[in-house]
């Protein structure tokens, strides 16, 4: 047995690679359910009710997943050019921070929300844009690589905050819960739904996915960039400006990513903690690598994970399976993806 | 002969989906005898040899070693029955010593310590005994491209291989390295081997084997011994109709269009002067790595010159820009069409309009026009005659020559002033080679300024109005082509030029 490159990569295969790899992950995370001692066709039945079975179910699914889309949206426009983006929870609470910092104060609290939903979401992005362009810089200037440097940077970005949340930013109303002050109402981003914490970032995120495929599909800049990800050195041969190509993907991947912290804060918390992610950043990754890096299927794999993470919490209550197995299947989904990938470009012949 | 042939492969035939990769092929070898595999590229050379090897299973077809038949599909076997193989792309590790790569594979995985010592003694016995050179405690890495050949037959020997085969050998070689690898392995068959080795390059099989067998199209279709043949002949045969390369006729240079005066680049080129005028071709000649991949980038718009005067059209350059470079009307071919040229994951009109999509004619407002971009490309797909050249498919997926003529394609679409050419027929067979020499050759008769960079002297020498020579990042002096000789050019090569006679400028 023998794994041998193909010659050509059938579409079906890419667009069923996805779906194979979310079915393996099911699979496997459906043996440790069964090991944990329940039924996983019940528990995946419970999981599924819990993310549809009710308005607030499935609001709360769609409120999950407007982060997730935004960061795996950051991860696949990085990844795409190969700007290899693992900050995007750090961008994301530096996004988050900002908005806390530059949309709390009462000088701000007159002003129609008209203006300040989108200034207070141009900080989030410009936040998150500068904490990417650090490590890009590093690595345009010496060669560092960025995996690393944006890695550690989201352990910066935490301390930072936390910082900022125990100190200047402080709520002194929070009753020593270490959080930072709220925004103000007019920065509150209106529900989509009364009475659900569905909010307008979801169409927002949305609608950057579309935005984004467009600008891929269609645009001297889409082609540069693919180019520029694909084969760097054929690019610049090409007259690619490389270096302008790599910080406006920066400059979308960790605006992105800020942005997303930005929009949680908006419209869903109210202000920052250090709890405002459950790895919003991290998970958009696998979002991305779900997607194949299309931005419109991050839509559909942000949409996956929301199910996952919203349902098991409900199917936890019902069955006492610990809804981490959520994490898991997600978690799993990335390997299984990574596998499936694979597939698409090989195959075994005996 | 009554002796039995060292080697015999019978009735070889393997089919690849709608391809007849190998068709009943036969081939014998003696002891002692070098036969070259002389075909195009996908005549079906690699894949009988892969069969023999034991990486694919033959759909019919017996090898036999010494008489005795190997089993099939089984590397292992084949290397104990002494067949070694030297791939085209080296498998050694660039981190250890040349000892270490040759002895490994050749011990037990689970032992505590290497015997070195006695590895290093057989290693050395055999680097003696075939006149192969080496220390064996440098590292891979730090070996040139020649040397690390030299370490990938040691190993195949290290494995007491009577039988060698190589693929592609020279393929990586500058024309200097393949002379000493002919002369080795001349010596190791006068020493016992037996040596089949893969080419598509005629002069080298006529050079270094005694017989040719000639495979078209998955067949057999010749055998010839070395010394009863020529290149004519054999490049008929390869290819199966006549093939001449093109020759250039007389031109009358115009205007000096490129000009370097004192032009240096970092430490990879040094005061270089060179004059090129419209209609006439400017051939630079040498062995690889003496700066013509910089004066390509310079030529191309990658790097600005540090030092001196260069002039496109009479306008000083002095920044590097690609896309100054292309307004102004230079056509330029890349070194390297795999690394440079092409985006191998990329369709096909995007790779023809990639380098021009900046322009009007491809985008408006920043977006682009994929109708004039598709059909701008289905022109250049049929008049460049690239085949299998469907708009959107990947690039990736046309052969070397016809991706090299799409590269040419959107060069010359436009009828460009300048023309750069870098090795514009680097690993490209018999046929290919015309078809893009007739095209730089229209290119010139159209009026364009050529400056052709080749290994090739052949192809400097056919399609040149005057030769300057390249070595160690400086340029000689032009000579007139048609008063140079092949001899003195080697001079030249080796950066020996002080009695050469400058041609005057026209």
């Amino acid at each position: 047995m023998r794994i041998e490159r193909r010659p050509h990569r059938p579409l079906s295969l890419i667009v069923l690679s996805p779906i194979i790899a979310i079915a393996a992950a099911l699979a496997v995370s459906g043996g440790l359910i069964a090991i944990a001692g329940a039924n996983p066709f019940v528990a995946y039945g419970l999981i599924l009710r819990g993310a549809f079975g009710s308005i607030l179910g499935f609001t709360e699914m769609l409120t999950r997943a407007t982060p997730l889309i935004l960061t795996g949206l950051a991860a696949a426009v990085a990844f795409r050019a190969k700007v290899w983006n693992i900050g995007g929870e750090g961008q994301f609470y530096i996004g988050a921070i900002a908005v806390a910092a530059f949309a709390s104060g009462s000088w701000i609290a007159g002003w129609p929300p008209v203006l300040v939903i989108p200034m207070a979401m141009a900080a989030g992005a410009i936040a998150g844009m500068a904490m990417l362009l650090v490590p890009l810089g590093l690595r345009l200037k010496f060669g560092v690589d960025e995996v690393v440097t944006s890695l550690l940077l989201n352990f910066v970005a935490l301390l930072f905050v936390s910082m900022m949340i125990e100190g200047p930013l402080r709520d002194p109303l929070a009753f020593g819960w270490p959080s930072s002050v709220p925004v103000v109402d007019a920065a509150t981003l209106p529900k989509l739904i009364e009475r659900t914490r569905v909010h307008i970032g979801l169409i927002v995120a949305i609608g950057l996915a579309f935005a984004i495929y467009f600008i891929q599909a269609r645009t001297v800049f889409g082609l540069q960039s693919r180019a520029a990800g694909l084969n760097a050195p054929a690019a610049r041969f090409a007259g690619v400006p490389w270096v302008r190509t790599l910080v406006i993907v920066a400059c979308m991947s960790g605006g992105l990513a800020g942005l997303a912290g930005a929009i949680e804060v908006m419209g869903v918390r109210g202000y920052v903690a250090s709890d405002l992610s459950p790895g919003y950043g991290y998970s958009g990754i696998i979002v991305a690598m779900l997607a194949n890096l299309h931005p419109i299927g991050v839509i559909a794999a942000a949409l996956f994970a929301a199910i996952m993470f919203v349902g098991s919490d409900s199917m936890s209550r019902a069955l006492g399976i610990p809804s981490y197995i959520a994490d898991v299947t997600v978690a799993l989904s990335l390997l299984t993806m990574l596998v499936s990938l694979f597939f698409t470009q090989y195959r075994i012949v005996r | 002969m009554t002796q039995t042939p060292v080697l015999e492969l019978i009735g070889i035939s393997k089919r690849f989906g709608d391809t007849q990769a190998n068709d009943d092929i036969s081939i014998s070898l003696d002891k002692g005898e070098v036969v070259a595999l002389l075909g195009e590229n996908g005549a079906g050379k690699t894949t009988l040899m892969s069969i023999l090897f034991g990486h694919y299973t033959p759909d019919s077809g017996v090898v036999k070693v010494a008489g005795v038949e190997l089993p099939q599909g089984k590397p292992r076997a084949a290397i104990n029955a002494g067949v070694g193989m030297v791939h085209q792309h080296f498998s050694l590790s660039a981190n250890l010593t040349v000892l270490e790569n040759v002895m490994t594979g050749t011990e037990r995985l689970f032992r505590l310590g290497s015997n070195t010592r006695a590895g290093r003694k057989k290693l050395m016995e055999i680097s003696e005994r075939f006149g192969l050179k080496v220390d064996p405690d440098a590292r891979v890495g730090d070996l040139s491209v020649g040397e690390q050949q030299r370490v990938e037959i040691l190993k195949a020997l290290y494995n007491d291989a009577q039988i060698l085969i190589l693929d592609e050998p020279t393929a990586v070689l500058t024309n200097i390295e393949a002379e000493k690898l002919y002369a080795t392995l001349r010596e190791m068959a006068a020493k016992g081997l037996s040596l089949i080795f893969i080419s598509h390059k005629l002069h080298e099989v006529l050079a270094a084997a005694d017989r040719v067998v000639v495979l078209r199209g998955g067949k057999a279709v010749a055998e010839r011994k070395a010394k009863d043949t020529d290149r004519a002949e054999l490049a008929e045969l390869m290819v199966g109709r006549r093939v001449a390369r093109p020759v250039r006729e007389a031109s009358t240079p115009g205007a000096v269009v490129l000009s370097a005066r004192g032009v240096s680049v970092g430490t990879k080129l040094t005061d270089l002067d060179f004059e090129l005028r419209a209609g006439e071709m400017l051939g630079i000649i040498g062995v690889s790595g003496n700066g013509q991949t910089t004066l390509a980038h310079l030529v191309s718009g990658l790097v600005a010159p540090d030092d001196g005067t260069f002039e496109v059209f009479g306008e000083p350059v002095t920044r590097a820009s690609v896309t100054a470079m292309i307004e102004k009307g230079v056509g330029r071919i890349p070194e390297d069409r795999n690394a440079e040229g092409a985006i191998g994951d990329m369709t096909i009109w995007e790779n023809a309009v990639l380098e021009r999509v900046f322009s009007s004619r491809f985008s408006k407002a920043g977006l682009v026009d994929r109708q004039a971009a598709r059909t701008f490309s289905s022109q250049l797909v049929e008049r460049f005659d690239v085949r299998g050249g469907d708009p959107d498919k990947r690039i990736r997926l046309l052969s070397g020559g016809n991706m090299q003529k799409l590269i040419l394609g959107r060069n010359l679409m436009d009828d460009p002033k300048i023309l750069i050419a870098a090795q514009p027929t680097r690993g490209l067979d018999e046929g290919a080679i015309a078809a893009v020499h007739a095209r730089i050759l229209q290119a010139r008769k159209a009026g364009a300024a050529v400056l052709l960079i080749s290994e090739d002297l052949d192809e400097v020498i056919s399609l040149a109005d005057r030769i300057q020579a390249i070595a160690g990042g400086r340029l000689s002096p032009p000579v007139d082509a048609d008063k140079a000789d092949p001899r003195q050019l080697g001079l030249m090569m080796a950066g020996d030029w002080d009695d050469v006679e400058p041609a005057h400028a026209h």
